[in-house]
């Protein structure tokens, strides 16, 4: 089974994610040799509709190294790109210690946690 | 020549310049993203093809351009080069493509279309005009620029808590999940309607349409104005709206004229 793809936001034009945390993620990443996408803020992608957002949606099982999934879903959302609600887990480096986090994105499991609510689209409704 | 683009750019670092150390990946990566690059980390080359094949993507190498696959995008040798080199180098690559970032501002409103049930209260509240309605009349963010720096004012005005600004200090707004307590809150449930002194619009359009003597009309501009100073100034007091927002509010006459566009686009979206 392959691996589940790494997105790693550093969200750079705000200091709310703790530097610290964005540091040890990133530095943990380069380490070890995996692939993964580096975005310099998702905030940016999300208001420029880029499509580096598409490819994101488009990658299988993903991680995404962020803030809180709230957030992170309805800026892809706003974008125009929806994600598979049970491939995706975001992991909050507002709120987890920088050693939880690492550990969350290089485990290979997947523990999806993507918001679903009324208007959200059902997993088999989901385009990329 | 230089022409602009709403894309970010993309640095496609792949495994075979992998001989550098990690520390300088690391220090260069961190280095590129802090000035707006993606960054991706291949473990095979990159293969030509899909999204990293436009032109806004520069590939390193630790080979001579000529002897990799011919696509488009810029090379960047990493041999012998220290991050601070590597950058440098990246940075002349780009402006080489002549590509030049769209500005952009970090600082917007998001919906969470779970909880939102399309009561155009935030498009009736904001007189910057960063609400509108798509085809289906649904509300949508629709001129992210337009917004007011560290302004979540329309965040409070949602009786759903369905407005985040991800890079707001405290929750439920940056994002977070909104509680119980979150709804219970006062400031959660800012009434706009009682904000605005009744339905200020509503008696604007009526008082305007029976031609009122200039004089009334005035007393109506002032008091809309009043009103909506007022609302501010509540929201100011919980400590949310920046004073150069509340410095900057535009002339009576010009706080009139955007509170009716919005209103008639609000009502408009809503079918009546
Ligand atoms: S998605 Fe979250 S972590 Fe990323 S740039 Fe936006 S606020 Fe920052
Ligand atoms: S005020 Fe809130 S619930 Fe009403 S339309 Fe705006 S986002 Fe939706």
């Amino acid at each position: 089974m392959n691996s589940p793809k790494i997105v790693y936001c550093h969200c750079a034009y705000a200091q709310v994610v703790p530097r610290e945390t964005k540091e040890a993620v990133l530095k943990r990443l380069c380490d070890s040799g995996v692939e993964f996408e580096a975005t310099s803020d998702l905030c940016e992608l999300s208001a420029r509709k880029d499509p580096v957002l598409l490819k994101i949606a488009s990658m299988g099982e993903v991680k995404i190294a962020a803030c809180f999934p709230r957030a992170v879903k309805w800026l892809f959302s706003a974008a125009g790109t929806e994600l598979d609600p049970a491939k995706v887990q975001v992991i909050n480096m507002r709120t987890e210690s920088s050693e939880a986090a690492c550990s969350m994105l290089m485990d290979p499991q997947i523990v999806p946690n993507w918001p679903i609510g009324k208007a959200s689209p059902k997993p088999e409704l989901v385009e990329n | 020549m230089a022409f602009s683009s709403n894309e970010t750019f993309n640095v496609v670092w792949p495994d075979e310049v992998d001989c550098s150390s990690p520390e300088l990946r690391f220090q260069s990566i961190a280095s590129l993203l802090e000035k707006g690059y993606s960054v991706s980390r291949k473990t095979g080359l990159p293969e030509g093809n899909g999204l990293t094949e436009s032109q806004n993507t520069i590939f390193l190498t630790e080979k001579s351009a000529n002897e990799l696959p011919s696509i488009r995008g810029a090379y960047v040798s990493t041999r012998g080069k220290n991050s601070v080199a590597l950058v440098d180098a990246i940075e002349g690559a780009k402006s080489s493509l002549g590509l030049i970032k769209r500005e952009w501002k970090p600082w917007f409103p998001v919906i969470d279309y779970d909880r939102c049930t399309n009561c155009m209260q935030c498009l009736s509240f904001c007189l910057f005009g960063v609400y509108g309605v798509d085809d289906g009349r649904r509300i949508q963010v629709q001129n992210n620029d337009n917004c007011k720096t560290n302004c979540p004012a329309c965040s409070r005005v949602c009786p759903e808590a369905a407005i985040m600004f991800p890079k707001y200090k405290a929750g439920p707004i940056n994002g977070d999940n909104v509680s119980d307590e979150d709804m219970r809150r006062e400031k959660m449930k800012v009434d706009i309607s009682s904000l605005l002194g009744g339905d200020i619009y509503q008696m604007l359009r009526v008082r305007s349409e029976r031609a009122k003597s200039r004089f009334s009309k005035e007393r109506d501009s002032e008091k809309a104005l009043n009103e909506r100073q007022k609302c501010l100034i509540k929201l100011a007091e919980s400590g949310d709206i920046p004073a150069e927002v509340l410095m900057s509010l535009p002339s009576p006459e010009e706080i009139k004229r955007r509170a009716e566009e919005a209103a008639v686009k609000a009502a408009a979206a809503r079918g009546n």
